[in-house]
């Protein structure tokens, strides 16, 4: 019997903490959805988590490209299809590798400091002074940082992948001879409207993702450095195995 | 103004209120004294409304401060003025533009007139030249004075002050205290002060109440506290550490 209530009272545990989750969601749409809208905060936000990404989704995406062009070179070489080439590394980076990659890393590199900046302001009593101003916290931390998220992902997104094509034609063509007609000119046939939609809806559902992840594990952390330091742990993790989770099931409804 | 009828909270199964029950009159200053770790911040964070009761009211001028929600617990909220134990200044942002803050999101003053009521509100708690410096930037008495500052800048009705002068030297701390004198003498805010220095804050308040083992024991004028007879209460103005409270 005891076995039994522990498991009771750790699934409702477990469903009381999802529920809240879905009622910081639900909240954060209402209040993004409704004025007064707060453009500058939200301008900051899409500055911090498009902008300041980019160096690092550059980088991340010329590697996967250039490492895209050189296994894909190899494999399809075996079958004597590198013209080919083009079209495998554009449609493995559009729908799965762009914008996996860059959610991954806009995780890393701001979602972990979205959690940290509204989880300092907790447990320092910032956020009790906004409400104690009449203002409305979620106006002005989270709706921002959630719309941000919407609007900086895809533009991301389609960098890495526009970097990635280049980096897997620099190792495909300029080193291994596949010709720059054959490689961009295949990957217009192949490449259809529905990978590129595909993968822009996946990069829109990472961003709120990501977004609804970090602020909710800031907004409710425990308390002192401790506590900040967990939630900051565990928004990143819990954001990653999120994404590559709704991947599979966004992969298995969309293409 | 301010009335607080039987307030219970309890966390994780300690029960810190034990049903609070006091009244403010309008214009009034109460200092809130007690053990540190006994629920005095608690309670002045149930009378802003951050945190829910168990069990009990709390009336701002009529209004159930745990009833309300949206936009009239915001509306009332706008009449605080909170000063935190820690300041909590928004540290992204420089002295100036935290005291500019309330103005700017809450009211439709122009950037000039917001200026000159935050520089005005600076010279009051001596802040004039710090303005471009962030929190990071000042000592802990600046961050108490320019929290006090933006706290005050909107004339609040009812400042709540939770210990504004903990980890503060005897001398900006006498100083913080008599800038609260001054401040409510000019503006007439209602407030509650939580406090342990008791004999600086027994010139200037209207009533004093001790609040132990979650409940008030005794609410008079300072004078009377002063002269008190209750061993709790003497023993504790006195800081004796034998007595009926025992020191674990």
């Amino acid at each position: 019997m005891g076995l039994i209530r522990k498991l009771g009272a750790l699934t409702l545990l477990g469903l009381k903490r999802v529920g809240r989750m879905g009622l910081f969601l639900v909240k954060a749409f209402f209040y993004a959805s409704t004025p007064p809208h707060k453009f500058f905060h939200l301008l900051k936000q899409i500055q911090f988590i498009g902008f300041q990404s980019m160096l690092v989704i550059s980088l991340t995406g010329a590697f996967s490209g250039m490492v895209l062009g050189l296994q894909g070179f190899y494999t399809l070489n075996r079958f004597g299809s590198t013209a080919l080439l083009g079209p495998m590394v554009a449609l493995t980076l559009i729908r799965e590798i762009g914008p996996v990659f860059s959610a991954l890393m806009v995780t890393g590199r701001a979602g972990s400091a979205m959690t940290a900046e509204i989880g300092i302001m907790r447990i320092s009593e910032q956020i009790d002074a906004l409400e104690l101003m009449g203002l409305n916290p979620f106006r002005y931390l989270i709706v921002p940082k959630l719309l941000a998220g919407i609007i900086a992902l895809p533009l991301l997104t389609a960098i890495f992948n526009v970097v990635g094509i280049f980096g897997g034609y620099l190792v495909g063509g300029k080193l291994l001879g596949v010709g720059e007609g054959t490689y961009f000119g295949e990957m217009a046939n192949y490449v259809d409207i529905k990978d590129i939609l595909g993968g822009i809806y996946k990069s829109l559902s990472f961003g709120v993702l990501i977004t609804w992840v970090c602020c909710y594990k800031g907004y409710y952390s425990g308390f002192g450095a401790e506590g900040v330091s967990k939630a900051t742990t565990q928004a990143v993790v819990l954001s990653s195995v999120l994404i590559l989770v709704w991947d599979y099931f966004m992969t298995s409804v969309l293409f | 103004m301010i009335k607080i009828e039987d307030i219970h909270k309890s966390f994780n199964g300690l029960e810190v209120l034990r049903g609070v029950s006091f009244q403010v009159e309008k214009g009034e200053i109460l200092a809130l004294i007690g053990r540190s770790g006994y629920g005095k911040s608690v309670l002045l964070k149930h009378v802003a409304g951050l945190i829910k009761p168990d069990r009990g009211h709390v009336f701002i001028e009529g209004n159930d401060m745990c009833c309300l929600r949206g936009k009239k617990l915001e509306e009332i909220r706008s009449r605080f003025g909170f000063l935190f134990q820690s300041g909590a200044l928004f540290d992204s942002l420089t002295v100036y533009e935290n005291v500019a803050f309330p103005l700017r999101e809450k009211t439709k003053l122009t950037e000039e007139e917001i200026r000159k009521k935050v520089l005005d509100m600076l010279d009051q708690v001596d802040l004039i030249g710090a303005e471009n410096k962030y929190p990071a930037q000042i000592s802990g008495g600046m961050i108490k004075r320019a929290a006090l500052a933006r706290s005050l800048v909107r004339n609040p009705e009812i400042m709540l002050f939770d210990e504004p002068t903990t980890g503060l030297d005897p001398i900006i701390a006498c100083a913080i205290l008599n800038l609260i004198d001054s401040l409510h003498q000019r503006f007439g805010f209602t407030g509650i002060l939580v406090t342990h220095e008791i004999q600086m804050v027994f010139s200037f308040v209207q009533k004093v109440a001790m609040l132990h083992e979650g409940k008030i024991l005794t609410i008079e004028p300072p004078e009377e506290m002063q002269s008190s007879s209750h061993p709790i209460v003497q023993q504790f103005i006195a800081g004796c550490v034998v007595g009926p409270i025992r020191y674990h």
